[in-house]
């Protein structure tokens, strides 16, 4: 069944339909609960839907280590998972370009410059300043205003610049792990996939410590207006990937320690969580440069 | 492992074959169809007389939107989702598609979605009332609170059109036979390659703008309000860096269409292939960069209304090379003019005559005369109507003989032919004038001046309608029965689809086919 001379061609599975149920119910959920109404149905989703996706991945590891993957299945994984992270930029693409015509086009106009600066009439006083510490609303209606902008923000030379590191150094240590796996030394392997799941969690610790701060001191929220809104918005994105990651990398990790997978030659399991960690370091390449340095 | 498919409903919860599932899409998409334009129908039996007569505003509005957004996202896109899965394995000569598991989740994902969806016509406050473009603040301050459920169901139809799409660039890339080089492919295959690509580069965008609008209304974020200093200007970019290159979504897979019933009754072979597979690819390329005409009179720079001016008008080029390797491709052909090639015939001709009044509105002066008006209206239905929905329409009769193994009947495929052909020019056509004339659209009532154009398309839609049921009856007849079908079908057809017997074997290959 296994070559490509004849196809493999899978039995009938439960696992969509109810992978189906999963995700309905974390959307209708998640929708009701914004909404006002009760939590319950959107962590029954969540459950629900993790429940499936673990039986789903097991099953999928299990046919590999019947050897039931031909080599064209397996290079199916390695596209589905490519186009999987190219999605992933696009959604950030949509994110940062909210930025960048904030910044470009929208500030300027609001504060007076450009083809649209007539739009200052209707706020009149606002400045255009980025970091944008005084909101439109405040410029014209001074202490009544409900969006207030922020009393400070982030330095990127500190928290930030630490987290650079961390999450930089965290992509090097995945990548001595994949060489260590292909050489077949499974302690280094072990050793230096386990420093990346530290670094993951230590990059995620410093930026609840930084939200604290924004949060507590700087009066830097949601709330507060643009600044506010793109800083979280961006950086809350990337940080629930980088959980999603470094919980696909512990998994990786027990799955190698506890039940001793993956081959020299066979672990696309694994390379797909080490594209998906690359990917997120990138994109906070991205951010520490456009959010924090060009931002502060 | 040569199974057929399993008996009892369970079969269509747990199937993996490419063919059931790409069923359960058409039937999907169907009845997606005949609900949307039930809508369409309550518009246009408002629209009769000037005044209120049928229905309230605010339920006229819920109508446009949701007639709007079932179409788009639930009658075409799902066809051609349906489509491609019945046909690309069948095309490149693979036994299924490359992730079948993933290709059920995607499908049942949508009657979830659109249940929801539904649902909020139902909900304190009425279904979503903003259109379908859903622009903020519209969609956002003074959205009812259904609008948090269209969010979330965007949300989980978006996953489902990303997996859909990932699945079929696999499928394409990964899993051809032996010998079926990129530039053999046939043009469905090539148009849905480049379709999928557009859609996992521009379904993430969409679920960003929800996201936005999510956190704006219920988070206390500014993006599309200036008070905080963002800008509702700004939804409407990032909604139409998704919604360009989804019209592209939306006619790409109809060109591939096309391209193999139009050589098949010429009985000649498509002209200027090549030419063809270039100028898709550069069209979806341009479908990135002309997003702003939709908005030239929301007030940009002049520097950024000269670019998407121009950048829209040099789509003409690439299409124009389209139509005319179809009209080539028919010229002293030896046609006949069964029902498939009738669609496909007033395809290439209607769809041109949206492409020119798309060419009038791409004029940035001109367009503010018509933004806004029923002439947009006419025009992007006259891309849609008998560009998509004829473009499936035509696909289903050219291969429904070979998914059931029976013939459809003829003559009633010309009878639905020809009053869905006249019932769409009696709706659209009048559509231009009254739009010219100023009628704005979007309203459930208008001045007097414009009663007689919208009589006349009150009635051609009624038409259009009830050409669709006789469609219903002839696909449920040909199911059920009828003339056998020979395993080549039409006359020397070309495409590994006909090397095979009508109807097609549960798992069409089980081992590759020889492609010369």
């Amino acid at each position: 069944m296994a070559t490509e001379s004849s196809y493999y061609v899978p039995e009938q599975s439960r696992l969509p339909i109810f992978a189906t149920i999963g995700i309905f119910l974390t959307a209708f959920g998640a929708a009701s609960w914004v909404n006002g109404g009760s939590s319950y149905i959107f962590f029954a989703g969540a459950l629900s839907m993790a429940t499936v996706l673990w039986f789903w991945f097991a099953a999928v590891i299990k046919e590999n280590m019947q050897g039931l993957n031909s080599d064209q299945l397996k290079r199916s994984y390695v596209w589905g998972m490519g186009w999987f992270i190219f999605s992933e930029v696009m959604f950030f693409a949509a994110f940062f370009g909210a930025l960048y015509y904030i910044r470009t086009f929208t500030l300027p106009w609001l504060g007076g410059e450009g083809d649209r600066g007539s739009s200052n009439m209707l706020w009149e006083g606002f400045q255009n300043t980025w970091p944008l510490m005084v909101t439109p609303e405040q410029a014209v209606a001074g202490d009544a205003a409900k969006v207030v902008g922020p009393k400070g923000i982030i330095d990127p030379w500190h928290l930030p610049l630490l987290n650079t590191v961390l999450l930089l150094a965290s992509s090097v240590t995945v990548h001595i792990a994949h060489v260590y796996l292909k050489k077949g030394k499974r302690q280094g392997f072990n050793l230096w996939l386990g420093a990346t799941v530290v670094l993951g969690a230590a990059f995620l610790f410093f930026q609840v410590e930084e939200y604290l701060e924004a949060y507590q001191h700087l009066g830097l929220t949601l709330e507060s207006g643009i600044y506010g809104t793109t800083f979280f918005m961006l950086t809350g994105f990337h940080g629930a990937h980088v959980t999603l990651g470094t919980i696909m990398l512990l998994i990786m990790l027990l799955r190698s320690v506890i039940a001793h997978h993956f081959k020299p030659d066979d672990h696309f399991g694994f390379e797909a969580a080490s594209w998906y960690w690359h990917f997120v370091d990138v994109v906070w390449v991205g951010l520490f440069i456009f959010v924090y340095v060009l931002g502060a | 492992m040569a199974h057929g498919p399993k008996p009892g409903f369970t079969r269509w919860l747990y199937t993996t074959n490419h063919k059931d599932i790409g069923s359960m899409y058409l039937w999907f998409s169907f009845a997606m169809f005949l609900l949307g334009g039930c809508m369409a129908l309550v518009i246009r039996a408002e629209l009769f007389q000037p005044g209120l007569q049928i229905v309230q505003p605010e339920f006229f509005n819920q109508m446009t939107t949701m007639h709007g957004l079932i179409m788009v996202f639930g009658a075409v896109m799902p066809a051609f989702v349906g489509l491609a899965n019945w046909m690309v394995p069948m095309m490149i000569g693979a036994p299924d598609m490359a992730l079948p598991r993933m290709n059920n989740w995607s499908f049942w994902i949508l009657p979830f979605a659109f249940a929801m969806l539904a649902s909020t016509l139902f909900m304190e406050g009425g279904a979503p009332n903003f259109g379908w473009t859903f622009y903020a603040p519209l969609s956002t301050e003074y959205a009812p609170p259904s609008v948090t459920f269209f969010i979330f169901s965007i949300h989980i139809m978006g996953a489902s059109s990303i997996m859909g799409a990932i699945n079929i660039v696999a499928t394409i890339l990964n899993m051809r036979a032996p010998g079926m080089t990129l530039m053999k492919m046939p043009l469905f295959v090539w148009t849905w390659l480049i379709t999928a690509y557009l859609l996992i580069a521009v379904m993430p965008v969409l679920a960003g703008v929800v996201t936005m609008m999510l956190m704006d209304i219920h988070f206390g974020t500014s993006f599309f309000s200036a008070a905080g200093g963002g800008d509702p200007v700004l939804f409407q970019h990032v909604f139409w860096f998704f919604g360009h290159p989804e019209v592209y979504i939306m006619i790409l897979p109809a060109f591939g269409i096309v391209s193999a019933i139009i050589p098949t009754f010429a009985r000649k072979p498509l002209f200027g292939y090549s030419s063809m597979v270039y100028a898709t690819a550069s069209i979806a390329f341009l479908s990135f960069i002309v997003w702003a005409h939709h908005m030239f009179t929301v007030g940009m720079p002049i520097a950024g209304e000269l670019f998407f001016m121009y950048a829209t008008m040099l789509i003409a080029v690439p299409t124009g090379v389209k139509v005319f390797n179809w009209v080539t491709t028919m010229f002293r052909g030896s046609m006949t003019f069964e029902t498939p090639m009738l669609f496909s015939i007033a395809f290439v001709i209607l769809f041109t005559l949206g492409g020119f009044s798309g060419l009038m509105l791409a004029i940035a002066p001109a367009d503010f005369q018509y933004h806004d008006t029923y002439f947009v209206v006419a025009h992007f239905h006259y891309v849609l109507v008998p560009g998509a929905i004829f473009s499936i329409t035509a696909g289903v009769y050219y291969w429904l003989p070979k998914w059931t193994g029976n013939m459809y009947n003829e003559t009633m495929g010309k009878v639905h032919f020809w009053m869905a052909f006249v019932g769409l020019n009696v709706t659209f056509f009048p559509m231009h004038f009254v739009g010219l004339a100023g009628m704005p659209r979007r309203i459930p009532d208008y001045a007097l001046q414009f009663a007689d154009f919208n009589q006349i398309a009150s009635v051609g839609a009624f038409l259009f309608g009830a050409a669709q049921i006789v469609f219903l009856f002839n696909v449920i007849r040909t199911v059920k029965g009828g003339k056998k079908a020979t395993d080549e079908v039409w006359e020397n057809p070309e495409g590994l689809e006909w090397s095979v017997p009508s109807p097609a074997p549960y798992h069409t290959f089980s081992t590759p086919p020889v492609v010369r």
